[in-house]
């Protein structure tokens, strides 16, 4: 049982609630119900603020706060869901709509993919933005899996989770802005790749169809997530 | 009027077919039509799109180039990515393919048939445009309108049961079906079949009694001496899923038989003419032009010796007794959809009681083993090719197509000029001329955005050009 010192108090659209001193505001939203739309973050893995979707408003500060690494404060007054939030959360999503080739309705992801469905939920019908269509590289080099770069959004789970929970720190990011994109190794195929253990929790993290495996048609790559939590559990009681 | 009154005709778009394109006629000094031409302007290279992306996407991603007939391609890329595979597909797999697809070819016929041509049927050809479409004949003939709607939705259903909703893309994979067909879903579909079977049988029997109405047309809309082309089965019977290729001549005789559809390059040519993106294909040995030849539904009638289904072969039987040699005009595409039609629905039900149909194996897994692979079918339109070539990795290398309108590019160019100097008189101008120039086309059913791979729908414009190059006149629509 936490002291009660170590409980704070705050307001989340409106709402009274309490959380613990070290929680994220988005951790204590979603204990209480609230929505705040996320793509790189995912429970078990480190977080490192990437996609910035998660944006609240936080009274008496000018700047908007991910909520993801964001932890509460007594008295915070925190507002998810402005018009301003709803405003850049479609932006973000658009550009990353644009700044690859996402083709849902070919994508061995379709109908199963975090991009997609968010994009769903937060009604975006149109793009407003010029595609870039890069030619983006696909990598099949792998026995069992395939990388599209023309579907990565670079929310780095695939990175995180094979440091953190796989131990190999196979994958990496290379480039800055635009020119950015995960490698294997020293940017080698991933079939020749000497740290790979082929473990496929990579695959298994990434929330669109970047990360596949191989011989799956169009909307068959479902993605299986319930072994993180206790994977990252097994590991800390393991250090400790 | 030019000058020296030589005039060109162009109609486009033309009305009540898929994709985008044009007809020129040009006609000479006294106002005769002295050659047409049949330009498909869109063009989206599919092929290209395709290269560096996994094979196992193909099947989906082949679906999108035709949003009228995603079936067709569907099971020609799965069959192709199967010989990448080098699997062979399990029994009930097959025959939920085969299913499929006929309910693809009745949906295709129907609309083909009921919205697209009937109209001219029904109303005549040089009725007023304005209404000579499924709106006016549902007012004129309600019976005849609403059963072109109850075929379709029957094909469309099943192909909704076995694919789900709006064609899941992900239900035909390389390697066979990713579902066995369910009890319930089978009953539904068996349980429909004897109102379609008795609508495409009194179909039939309308078109056959109205056919002299059309003696004329008969007589020229592409009513020449062609090759020929198609997929029979083994036993020389009617397919659409899998066989091999035969060719006949003009005469009904047997040129080729039990050509194997891989080797297709040893026999088909392609050949691409600047005033058109359609891949005008011809048979390799009589050369181009001579080795014009027809596919599709008056083609695969002309080639079968039988259906393998009772009403089907009494139809068949009719059918080949038109002419003594293949049946010639192209005015009978529209007899042998209906036919096809009757096939399909009495085909289906054989399937659907093979209590095999619903057996639970329905997918072989494997890794490429080859890295070639051909996949041949028969769509609604005819003969589909699909042709890839993939690396060691298992992504795409190398696309070809050769769809069903491409086939018959040649013959539709020619059957174009055929109407048009017999009907089209350039000094007195009628709609109901151009409208035969197009109703031609329309017996072929060309669906031209898959056979350029393009995105269009159904647009073609007649121009009439003079001989100094100046149009004359336009229709669009
Ligand atoms: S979820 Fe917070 S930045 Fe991505």
């Amino acid at each position: 049982m936490a002291k009660a010192a170590n409980i704070k108090t705050l307001k989340i659209d409106g709402r009274d609630v309490s959380a613990r001193q070290n929680e994220t505001i988005l951790e204590v939203a979603r204990e209480n119900g609230i929505f705040i739309p996320t793509l790189c973050t995912l429970k078990g893995l480190s977080n490192v603020g990437a996609c910035r979707l998660c944006l609240v408003e936080v009274k008496g500060t000018a700047r908007l706060q991910p909520a993801c690494v964001t932890r509460v404060e007594e008295a915070m007054e925190v507002t998810t869901n402005s018009e301003r939030l709803q405003g850049y959360r479609r932006a973000i999503l658009e550009l990353l709509f644009t700044e690859r080739n996402h083709v849902c309705a070919v994508c061995v992801s379709n109908g199963h993919c975090e991009l997609q469905s968010l994009a769903q939920k937060l009604e975006i019908t149109h793009v407003h933005f010029a595609y870039r269509y890069p030619e983006a590289e696909v990598d099949a080099s792998h026995e069992r899996f395939i990388v599209d770069h023309n579907r990565c959004i670079l929310c780095t789970r695939c990175v995180r989770v094979c440091e953190e929970i796989e131990g190999a720190h196979t994958w990496d990011v290379m480039g800055r802005g635009i020119d950015a994109k995960v490698i294997t190794d020293l940017n080698e195929p991933w079939g020749s790749s000497q740290t790979c253990t082929g473990c496929g929790k990579c695959v298994h993290v990434c929330p669109t169809g970047a990360l596949s495996e191989k011989g799956k048609s169009v909307a068959e790559m479902l993605k299986r997530r319930q072994f993180l939590p206790y994977l990252t559990q097994m590991r800390e009681e393991d250090r400790s | 009027m030019s000058e020296n009154g030589k005039r060109t005709i162009v109609i486009d778009p033309v009305t009540r077919i898929e994709g985008h394109s044009k007809i020129t006629l040009h006609l000479n000094e006294q106002g005769r039509v002295e050659d047409a031409r049949f330009h498909v302007t869109q063009f989206r290279g599919f092929e290209k799109f395709c290269e560096g992306r996994p094979f196992s996407e193909m099947p989906a991603l082949m679906a999108r180039t035709c949003g009228i007939c995603p079936v067709s391609h569907l099971i020609a890329s799965s069959k192709a990515c199967d010989a990448l595979l080098a699997v062979r597909i399990p029994p009930t797999a097959e025959k939920l393919r085969r299913i499929f697809g006929l309910a693809q070819v009745l949906q295709s016929h129907a609309l083909s048939f009921f919205y697209l041509s009937s109209p001219d049927f029904l109303l005549g050809l040089d009725s007023d445009p304005a209404t000579r479409n499924l709106i006016g004949l549902a007012q004129v003939k309600p019976e005849i309108a609403r059963s072109g709607i109850r075929l379709r939705q029957f094909g469309q259903q099943i192909i909704e049961r076995l694919g789900g909703k709006r064609i899941h893309p992900a239900w035909m994979v390389p390697g066979g079906v990713s579902a066995p067909l369910s009890v319930a879903d089978r009953d539904a579909i068996l349980a429909g079949i004897p109102e379609v079977l008795a609508i495409a049988e009194s179909t039939l029997e309308w078109f056959k009694g109205s056919m002299e109405k059309f003696r004329e047309e008969i007589a020229s809309f592409g009513n020449f001496p062609t090759l020929f082309l198609g997929m029979v089965k083994d036993d020389g019977g009617l397919t659409f899923y899998d066989g091999k290729i035969r060719v006949i001549d003009a005469a009904g005789n047997t040129v080729e038989n039990g050509l194997d559809p891989a080797a297709y390059n040893d026999y088909i040519g392609e050949k691409v003419e600047p005033w058109s993106y359609l891949k005008s294909t011809y048979y390799k040995p009589r050369g181009y032009p001579d080795g014009i030849y027809r596919v599709g539904p008056l083609a695969r009638l002309n080639l079968a010796d039988r259906c393998g289904t009772p009403l089907a072969d009494q139809e068949l039987a009719e059918f080949h007794e038109l002419q003594r040699t293949a049946v010639l005009s192209s005015f009978h595409y529209h007899h042998a959809r209906l036919i096809e039609i009757l096939y399909c629905v009495e085909r289906m039900q054989q399937l659907l009681d093979d209590p095999d149909i619903l057996n639970k194996h329905v997918r072989a897994f494997a890794r490429p083993n080859c890295l070639e692979g051909v996949g041949v079918a028969e769509a609604p339109r005819g003969t589909l090719i699909h042709h890839y070539k993939i690396d060691e990795q298992g992504l795409i290398r190398w696309v070809n197509l050769i769809i069903a309108t491409g086939h018959n590019g040649l013959a539709m160019n020619r059957s174009i000029l055929q109407v048009a100097k017999h009907f089209v008189r350039g000094d007195r101008l009628k709609e109901g001329m151009l409208n035969r120039v197009e109703a031609v086309i329309r017996a072929y059913d060309p669906c031209l955005s898959c056979s350029t791979h393009a995105d269009g729908h159904m647009m073609l414009q007649v121009q009439v050009v003079a001989a100094d190059g100046e149009v004359v006149e336009e229709l669009r629509r």
